[in-house]
C-alpha cells in the first residue's frame, strides 16, 4: 500500500511499510554505518529500523556525517 | 611542552581543534589535519544524497581523530537538538558542538536558543562545546547549565578577523571555570597566538588552514602558534612599561 510522506523534507509516495523497507527503496544500505533516522522529530535507533512502521503523513529524515567546520 | 586539555573526562595532548571543511581536496584535507596536531576534528550532519556515494569522511577520520559533530546550519533550538541526538545514533558520541545560528549573514549565536538547547542536551546525557558570542553572561549560564566547555566566537565565522574583543574573552576566561575554546574568526598563526596567550585553553578553527595558499603549510604554522600562546602564557609575560629598562648591567661602562 502506497503512503505520502516527506523524506529529507520532500514529499514522497512510496510503498514501504517500515524504516527499514524504506533504508531499501532508497538504496541505502541497513548495515551501512554512521547513517541515522528521525521520525517525526525523534530519532529510531538503528535495532528499530526493521520494525519501526511507517504512516502517511510522517517526516522522516535520513542523515549522515558530511565535512564541517 | 605544555600540559594537556582536558574536556570532560578525556585529555588531549593538543590545544587545537580543527574543521574538516573546504580543503583543496581530500589528501590536502588529510595532510593539513595531521599538520595541525589536532586530535579533535569536526564534521557536520546532512541529508543523505541518495545518488551520491564515495568515501564518507567519518571513514577517513574516525580511526585516528576524536571526532566532534557539530549542529551548523540549525536555526532553532529543536534542530539544533534532533541533529545532536542524530549525530549521536550515526557517530555513537555523546560530544556535540553545538551551533545554533539567528543570521545567515553573520552567522552569530542566537543565545535566545542556544541556552535551551544546551541545557536539553546536557540533560540528555550530552558533553556539550557550545559555540556562542563572546559574552560573559552567556558564557556563564553555558557553564551553569554544565556545557564541558564554552566556544566564544573570535569573529564571524569564516571572517578570519582575529579577537575583536579580547577583553571580553579574557574575562570569560576568568569568569568561568570549564575550558574556553576560541571558536570562530581566526585569521592566522598571531591570531591563535594571542588567543592564546590571555589564558585559552585552546582554539577551534577551519577555513584559516583549509582556504589558506598553503593549508599543510598553515596547518603547522597554527600548530605552532597555539603552542606558542600557551606556553608563553604558563611562562607569564613581564608587566607592560611605559619606559625602558636596560637589560645589561648599568656598572662598568667603558668612559662613564
Amino acid at each position: 500500500m502506497s503512503v505520502q510522506i516527506k523524506l529529507n523534507g520532500k514529499g514522497r509516495t512510496l510503498d514501504a511499510v517500515t524504516i527499514g523497507d524504506l533504508l531499501r527503496l532508497e538504496g541505502v544500505d541497513a548495515d551501512a554505518r554512521f547513517v541515522a533516522v528521525a521520525l517525526n522529530g525523534a530519532v529510531v535507533p538503528r535495532r528499530q529500523w526493521p520494525a519501526a512502521r511507517i504512516a502517511a503523513g510522517d517526516d522522516i529524515e535520513i542523515v549522515k556525517p558530511v565535512s564541517g567546520g | 611542552m605544555s600540559n594537556q586539555l582536558t574536556i570532560a573526562d578525556k585529555s588531549f595532548g593538543s590545544r587545537l581543534l580543527i574543521g574538516s571543511s573546504s580543503y583543496p581536496n581530500q589528501q590536502i584535507m588529510l595532510d593539513a589535519i595531521d599538520a595541525s596536531g589536532a586530535q579533535i576534528v569536526t564534521v557536520a550532519m546532512r541529508r543523505i544524497n541518495v545518488a551520491g556515494g564515495g568515501e564518507s569522511v567519518i571513514d577517513l577520520l574516525r580511526e585516528r581523530y576524536h571526532i566532534l559533530p557539530n549542529t551548523a546550519g540549525c536555526y532553532t533550538a529543536r534542530d539544533a537538538v534532533l541533529t545532536a541526538q542524530l549525530a549521536r545514533e550515526a557517530i555513537e558520541t555523546n560530544w556535540i558542538k553545538l551551533e545554533v545560528i539567528g543570521d545567515e549573514e553573520t552567522l552569530f549565536p542566537d543565545v535566545e536558543h542556544l541556552l535551551p538547547a544546551a541545557a536539553e542536551l546536557v540533560k540528555d546525557g550530552f558533553i556539550v562545546l557550545p559555540y556562542c558570542n563572546d559574552d560573559p553572561i552567556t558564557c556563564r549560564k553555558l557553564a551553569d547549565i554544565g556545557c564541558a566547555a564554552v566556544m566564544p566566537l573570535g569573529a564571524p565565522i569564516g571572517s578570519g578577523m582575529g579577537l575583536r574583543n579580547p577583553y571580553n574573552i579574557e574575562i570569560i576566561r576568568d569568569q568561568v571555570s570549564i575550558p574556553v575554546i576560541v571558536d570562530a574568526g581566526i585569521g592566522t598563526a598571531s591570531d591563535a597566538a594571542v588567543a592564546m596567550e590571555l589564558g585559552c585553553d585552546a582554539i577551534l578553527l577551519n577555513t584559516a588552514i583549509a582556504k589558506a595558499r598553503d593549508p599543510v603549510k598553515m596547518a603547522a604554522a597554527m600548530n605552532a602558534g597555539v603552542n606558542a600562546g600557551r606556553l608563553a602564557f604558563e611562562a607569564g609575560r613581564i608587566p607592560r612599561k611605559l619606559y625602558a629598562e636596560a637589560s645589561s648591567p648599568q656598572a662598568g661602562v667603558i668612559g662613564a
